[in-house]
Formats: structure tokens, C-alpha cells, sequence
């Protein structure tokens, strides 16, 4: 999968990974995926909120230890 | 001020509070709903206006207001837990243990409430009640506003909160 866009919120809490999400999808076009990384665990509810109210799409999510990986294509 | 809506799905909070503790939740929602694609507006009132005012205004127009200034001075930097505040230390253990735990400060998360495009609107009334003037609040706030035009919104928004 190409990622156009990683956003690394690694670290932070709520709800710096969504405005940090938010923030990015703006720069993203169209079809283009962004990696997003967190290890707030809300980020696992809050990214696919996220995801599901502005109507992208999560591809893709994962989960390793406290880190958190979805990939998100920009619709 | 323009009352124009763009179509998108509105939250409006009435942010009543200056404390601390409620500062969180003002900024943490309203920044977040501004990420969801909401438009948002806060609409400060009473204590809510405090935490506007920039550092190191004087604000109250009589002795009474100046007196209320002085016991609850303004800026969010100054703004006190709404319960074990203890003469300032529960707010710095609380300052603290947020920023320990990587919270951001309501002050920064209010900058990106700007930045993104959050709407703030002071409460006319209750700035001449309490003697704070436009040019003492920070900048990037919308025109003063009263009654009407708050309602007039959150009677189109899906969300309304009072904070």
C-alpha cells in the first residue's frame, strides 16, 4: 500500500492524534492513503470515529503492544 | 458578524465556566468537533470570558467588578480547578500531572480551536456586567454577541452544550 502521509502520534492524547489526523487529511488528496500511529489507547475507537464522521476510509488497522497503526484513504 | 452556516453539522457549547477543570472539555470537544468537519462556535459568557482576557489586563469598571477581577484575575493561565483548588496548588498539581501525561494545556488547545477554524463569540452583556473591554481579549475571537444570535445557533445545531 502507498502511503502518501504518515501522522506520528506517537505519545500524545486525546485529542491531539485526531487534530493531528485532521490536520493531515487536508494535505492528502483524493484516494491517497495516510498512516496514522498512536498509542493513546482511546485513538482505537477515537481514529475509526473519526474516520466514520468526516466519511473517509479505514483500509486498514493494526495493533502491536501499545501501538496502534490505520491506514486511512483520503475519499 | 455573519450568522451564514455552511451546511456542514454544527455543535455549539455555551462556555459558562472559567475553571480549569472545564477548560479541558470546552477546548478538547470543540477542536475536536472542528477535526470531525463540525462548525463549532463557543459562546463565552460570566466566567467563561475570563479565561479570553489577555494576560495582564485590568479589567472592572467600578470598584465592585475591579474587586471580582482581583479575587478571580483573568487568563487561562490564572484559571483555578473548580474543586480542590487550594489556594492554587491543586491547579498546579494539576497543571502538572497533565503535562506528565502529555495533555495539552487548555491555552494551547484553544489555539487550536483557532487555528481550526472554531468560532468564539464573547457575550456583549456580560462583558459590560463585568467591565471587559474587546481590545482586552485575545485575538481571533468573533464580534461580541448576546441572546439571540447564541440561540439563533444552537437552534440549528445538533450538538448544544453548556460547560
Amino acid at each position: 500500500m502507498d502511503v502518501a502521509k504518515t501522522v506520528d502520534a506517537t505519545g500524545q492524547k486525546c485529542p491531539m492524534p485526531i487534530l493531528m489526523t485532521a490536520k493531515a487529511a487536508k494535505e492528502l488528496q483524493e484516494g491517497e492513503v495516510m498512516l496514522i500511529i498512536a498509542t493513546d489507547a482511546g485513538a482505537r475507537s477515537d481514529v475509526p470515529a473519526w474516520v466514520t464522521q468526516t466519511g473517509n476510509e479505514l483500509v486498514e488497522s493494526s495493533e502491536e503492544g501499545d501501538v496502534l497503526k490505520f491506514y486511512v484513504r483520503k475519499k | 458578524m455573519s450568522d451564514a452556516t455552511t451546511g456542514e453539522e454544527m455543535m455549539t457549547i455555551i462556555a459558562f465556566s472559567g475553571d480549569l477543570d472545564k477548560l479541558w472539555p470546552t477546548t478538547i470537544l470543540a477542536s475536536t468537533a472542528a477535526a470531525n468537519g463540525m462548525d463549532v462556535t463557543v459562546f463565552a459568557t460570566f466566567w467563561g470570558l475570563f479565561p479570553l482576557v489577555k494576560d495582564g489586563e485590568k479589567i472592572g469598571h467600578d470598584a465592585m467588578t475591579k474587586m471580582l477581577a482581583g479575587m478571580n484575575p483573568p487568563g487561562f493561565t490564572k484559571a483555578k480547578l473548580s474543586k480542590m483548588n487550594m489556594a492554587g496548588m491543586g491547579r498546579s498539581m494539576m497543571r502538572k500531572v497533565a503535562a506528565k501525561n502529555n495533555l495539552m494545556p487548555p491555552e494551547e488547545l484553544f489555539e487550536m480551536c483557532l487555528d481550526m477554524g472554531v468560532k468564539v463569540w464573547p457575550c456583549q452583556m456580560t462583558m459590560d456586567l463585568l467591565g471587559i473591554r474587546a481590545d482586552q481579549m485575545l485575538p481571533g475571537l468573533g464580534d461580541p454577541a448576546g441572546a439571540a444570535t447564541a440561540l439563533a445557533r444552537m437552534a440549528k445545531s445538533e450538538i448544544n452544550l453548556f460547560i
